[in-house]
């Protein structure tokens, strides 16, 4: 045996890490638990790097439009008079200021505009994975950021927060192929599923093709997904097919419209009416609802004859509960159920609640 | 044998050259090359085809000669892949752990010094790497992953030519045994 390890130490070896991975990831497919250590290690070693760099990028960046923007304005300032030299300075200057401030400021302008609570966060690494699309922010567990979040961007919606560590967040971005939300069109409230394709075009999936949709149409989301709150936008109809059961429903996503760098991530989320024709202001008549039936038969007016033997069981230990002080539905003692209800009512009150068999039965007293 | 088989196959080295490198070495570089999958693909997406951790893997696996550190190295900077992906842990680490075996085995025979054999190399292991993940997405995880042989193919060819200069860069930091 000792030969063959020798021999074969390096397939041996293999063979032993090879396994070892293989039962980890065995128990992680089972379980459904993540083995997290191991990744809070590895984030937390990497996202303060990334961050640094990001911050040192953004500076480098900065210094040198500003850099440029001076030179530019100080040779142009040399052909003109003093006066209109330094108006077009300043006015250069605005600009710049505005165009890079504009993606920050439409993002606080929407985080006032919202009802919902929500978190500005940054992008700040992709992650690893092959063909996915999902991104590292700069917001973690410290910020009250928690998996299934929803994160938008002031013109829509952009993904859902899928795990979280203490200084950094994994975002799942729409346009990942096992991304999925419930969405509505906007102008005949047509319902889907929007999912993602790995690439720049969502799809919503489930719509009959009897339903009317158009291109050019816009898709909101439905809230039924419980992680989007109602009446975010989605994105543009760009195609409509007809399918055999469903149809193909392309969709170009505008919650990337400005690039993606900046983003909310959706603390507490408030429901919105979704933006369009309301059903009060629709250009036709529409009755109001009708009243509620008199003669309606409800569930507790059933007469005896369309008892069941469950309704008279049910009934009947119901009965049984009442009598002995028992609730059903909350811990505590459980009820004789085959004592009667008068040989119950005629006992004293219930004693304090205590194990059955610790206690025994009144006949046999 | 022909000369240029026996320079290939590394025939006029009667003992081929283990090289080693200071351990700090093992750490930085690998830790460099994630960063820069996650980071700098942000900015350039074309970048992104570009697997900075395979690579390393495959030149300290061919450099070291040894199978053994060649396995746990591929396991090492693949599982760290793996925590910064949203997949269970061990997709990328059995992966790159075949990868650091075969590469260090395929080193023994080979003149790992000479520019073609690393770029064929580069581009078998990248086609490799990829395939296994492929298969391992299917039959693991029971996805469907995204494998176009043709489009792999050319980008294994991106990677073997950017595996040139890479690994003429990390032989400055190269001490001989």
């Amino acid at each position: 045996m000792d030969f063959i390890l020798q021999r074969y130490r390096n397939l041996t070896v293999l063979l032993v890490v090879v396994t070892a991975q293989l039962v980890l990831l065995a128990y992680q497919v089972k379980s459904g638990q993540d083995v997290r250590l191991l990744r809070v290690w590895s984030v937390t070693a990497v996202t303060p790097i990334a961050t640094v760099v990001e911050v040192v990028r953004g500076a480098t960046i900065g210094f040198f439009q500003d850099y440029f923007v001076l030179l530019n304005a100080r040779e142009e300032n040399r052909g003109l008079k003093q006066e209109l030299g330094r108006l077009k300075l300043e006015n250069q200057f605005l600009k710049t200021e505005l165009s890079t401030a504009d993606r920050a400021r439409s993002l606080a302008a929407f985080q006032q505009r919202t009802p919902s609570r929500t978190l500005a966060a940054r992008i700040i690494a992709n992650t690893t994975g092959a063909n996915a699309k999902v991104v590292f922010v700069d917001r973690g567990t410290t910020s009250g950021v928690q998996p299934g979040m929803a994160v938008v961007t002031p013109d829509g919606i952009a993904g859902k927060v899928i795990s979280v560590y203490p200084t950094a967040s994994q975002v799942m971005l729409i346009t990942d192929a096992s991304f999925a939300a419930g969405v509505t069109s906007g102008k005949h409230r047509v319902q889907g599923t929007l999912k993602g394709q790995g690439h720049g075009t969502l799809i919503v999936d489930y719509v009959p093709s009897e339903l009317k949709v158009e291109v050019g149409e816009k898709f909101f989301t439905s809230g039924d997904d419980r992680i989007f709150p109602k009446g975010l936008p989605v994105g543009e109809v760009k195609v409509v097919r007809p399918g055999r059961i469903f149809k193909e429903i392309f969709l170009a996503p505008s919650g990337f419209a400005q690039g993606l760098e900046e983003v909310l991530i959706v603390l507490q989320g408030v429901h919105q009416v979704l933006p369009g024709v309301r059903p009060d202001q629709v250009p036709y008549h529409i009755l109001p609802a009708p009243p509620d039936d008199p003669n309606a038969t409800s569930a507790s007016t059933i007469t005896e004859s369309q008892r069941t033997e469950a309704d008279r069981l049910k009934e009947h230990y119901r009965r049984l509960g009442e009598a002995q002080g028992v609730r059903f539905g909350e811990a505590g003692r459980i009820p004789d159920f085959n004592a009667t209800v008068n040989a119950v009512r005629k006992q004293p009150p219930a004693e304090p609640p205590a194990p059955p068999q610790s206690q025994p039965p009144p006949s046999q007293q | 044998m022909s000369e240029l088989g026996g320079r290939l196959i590394g025939d006029h080295h009667p003992k081929s050259p283990i090289y080693r490198f200071r351990p700090v070495i093992f750490i930085l570089i690998p830790l460099a090359a994630i960063l820069f999958q996650v980071y700098i693909s942000r900015f350039f997406e074309v970048l992104s085809y570009l697997d900075m951790p395979l690579l390393v893997t495959v030149y300290f696996a061919l450099m070291r000669r040894s199978p053994i550190v060649g396995l746990f190295l591929g396991a090492g900077i693949g599982l760290v892949q793996d925590s910064l992906s949203h997949q269970p842990l061990g997709m990328f680490g059995i992966v790159k752990t075949l990868v650091g075996y075969f590469c260090a085995t395929v080193s023994l025979r080979f003149d790992v010094g000479n520019s073609g054999i690393r770029f064929l190399l580069a581009f078998f292991f990248y086609f490799f790497h990829q395939l296994m993940y492929w298969v391992l997405l299917r039959a693991l995880l029971g996805q469907a992953g995204d494998f176009d042989p043709r489009r792999e193919l050319v980008v294994a060819l991106l990677n073997a030519f950017v595996a040139l200069p890479l690994f003429r860069l990390l032989d400055k930091l190269k001490d001989r045994a």
